[in-house]
């Protein structure tokens, strides 16, 4: 078995127009780039991306974005410094946002990996953000109903990966990969390094193979910060 | 009751570092909470958490690189202290809701006597709104301790009978820090714990629109949170 794809452009050759994605990445830390890059020059369009924020600069998900290949984005905190794409696409309303909060993001995407059909939470009771939600109340406290948030194609970067797929992250890196390798049909995840089978200590291992479709090695040339 | 050394946001930030007892684990939210950060350099007993997955995070030293890998909940560069740990962000939120955390200290708009939170929404319909992890923060945190200054750069209150804007969380607020005075929210009931500076009973009533309670006993106790006494 070798789930390392020579090119990003062939590991998202079949991403189609209308997919789910999710995309790892808290601010630059664990955003795969390359594999955004690439999407946006396959040219997939009315795509829905789930991604805590929202692009920034020019590159990455705010180059989709700009570009109008999304249609709809799920996300906590898309504004901020440099968030030009999103706040354009957003004003002129090309672009569809629901605003999820952030454990609710994480747990809803969780959730769809693990098989969950949905759950209650206490986050957001008596807020806007549960309007027209079902609620219930557990043990004396408020709980919304919140559902599973599957995908068609998780796009993950990570520190390394074996041809199995086993995957370790660096640091706060981590944020959104492992819960997001779970929860997609096809997962792609971007590395800096590849590692010989057996290299990873498997008490190491974050992400198991059996969650990883595809692996691809960062272009060097690419690998820096958007 | 020892007089609070520096006025303004400094003065926030001090007095929510002289809280934070030994053992704690405790989230800094973005904004003026983050800047007791520096405060804990040389605190390594007390681990703060990142939403993004670390606990035991700290500022970096003046020489150390930075890391596009190694960012705080506002996406700024930081250090770990030795023993931190790295996680996903399900588990990260897991230790919010699941009650793990002894206190989140959050940025706010406005706070309520009952101890609502508005601090994510302007309620502007035209404008995409951000909320993060503070709704999570606010239902999971033993404490929550919110900082701002006492009024809008207009001079109207923050702290009112009801929050004129979207809620955060409903009845979750444990204790105000203002530049004015430091707050605690029991039973629906609001306790001036500290005064600020030349702060006057008095003075604080004119510019807080809801009934406060002074008690000075409260104050002499001091308010240090002590999460993990043994014995």
């Amino acid at each position: 078995m070798d789930k390392f794809v020579p090119t990003a452009q062939e590991a998202l050759a079949d991403v189609r127009d209308g997919s789910t994605i999710h995309v790892s990445g808290f601010g630059s830390a664990g955003l795969p780039v390359d594999l955004l890059e690439t999407l946006a020059e396959q040219g997939a369009r009315d795509l829905t991306i789930v991604s805590n924020n929202g692009g920034t600069g020019d590159r990455g998900l705010a180059r989709l974005i700009a570009a109008g290949q999304v249609s709809r984005l799920v996300a906590s905190f898309p504004r901020g410094a440099d968030t030009k794409a999103f706040d354009e696409a957003f004003a002129t309303g090309r672009l569809e946002y629901e605003c999820v909060p952030q454990g609710t993001l994480a747990e809803r995407i969780r959730a769809a990996g693990a098989g969950i059909g949905g759950f209650f939470t206490p986050t957001s009771y008596g807020t806007e953000l549960a309007e027209g939600k079902e609620t219930r109340v557990i043990n004396g406290r408020g709980h919304v109903f919140e559902k599973p948030l599957h995908a068609d194609v998780a796009l993950v970067r990570a520190w390394g990966a074996d041809a199995l797929g086993n995957v370790v992250y660096r640091k706060t890196g981590r944020n959104f990969g492992p819960v997001m390798c779970t929860a997609a049909t096809t997962t792609v995840v971007s590395v800096e390094h590849r590692l010989a089978i057996g290299e990873i200590d498997p008490e190491h291992v974050v992400t198991p193979g059996i969650f990883v479709d595809r692996v691809v090695v960062d272009d060097p040339h690419l690998a820096v910060s958007a | 009751m020892t007089p609070t050394a520096l006025p303004g946001r400094p003065g926030i930030v001090q007095r929510v570092a002289r809280d934070l007892g030994p053992g704690s684990y405790v989230n800094l939210g973005v904004g003026i909470p983050v800047d007791v950060l520096p405060l804990l350099r040389h605190r390594p007993d007390i681990f703060v958490h990142s939403e993004n997955g670390v606990l035991g995070m700290r500022t970096l030293d003046p020489d150390e690189a930075t890391d596009d890998n190694m960012v705080n909940a506002g996406k700024m560069p930081v250090g770990a202290h030795e023993g931190a740990a790295f996680f996903h962000h399900a588990d990260s939120f897991a230790m919010m809701r699941g009650g793990h955390l002894d206190a989140c200290v959050l940025g706010a708009y406005q706070a309520s006597a009952s101890g609502d939170l508005a601090n994510w929404s302007l309620g502007r319909p035209d404008a995409a709104n951000t909320v993060g992890g503070a709704m999570d923060l606010v239902v999971g945190a033993k404490q929550v301790w919110v900082t701002m200054e006492h009024l809008t750069h207009q001079g109207k209150p923050r702290i009112l009978p009801e929050c004129t804007l979207p809620l955060t969380g409903v009845g979750v607020v444990n204790r105000v820090y203002t530049d004015k005075a430091t707050l605690h929210i029991v039973d629906g009931t609001v306790i001036v714990a500290e005064l600020v500076g030349d702060t006057t009973f008095d003075e604080l009533v004119d510019i807080t629109p809801v009934p406060l309670i002074d008690r000075p006993v409260e104050r002499e106790q001091g308010q240090a949170l002590h999460p993990r006494q043994v014995g």
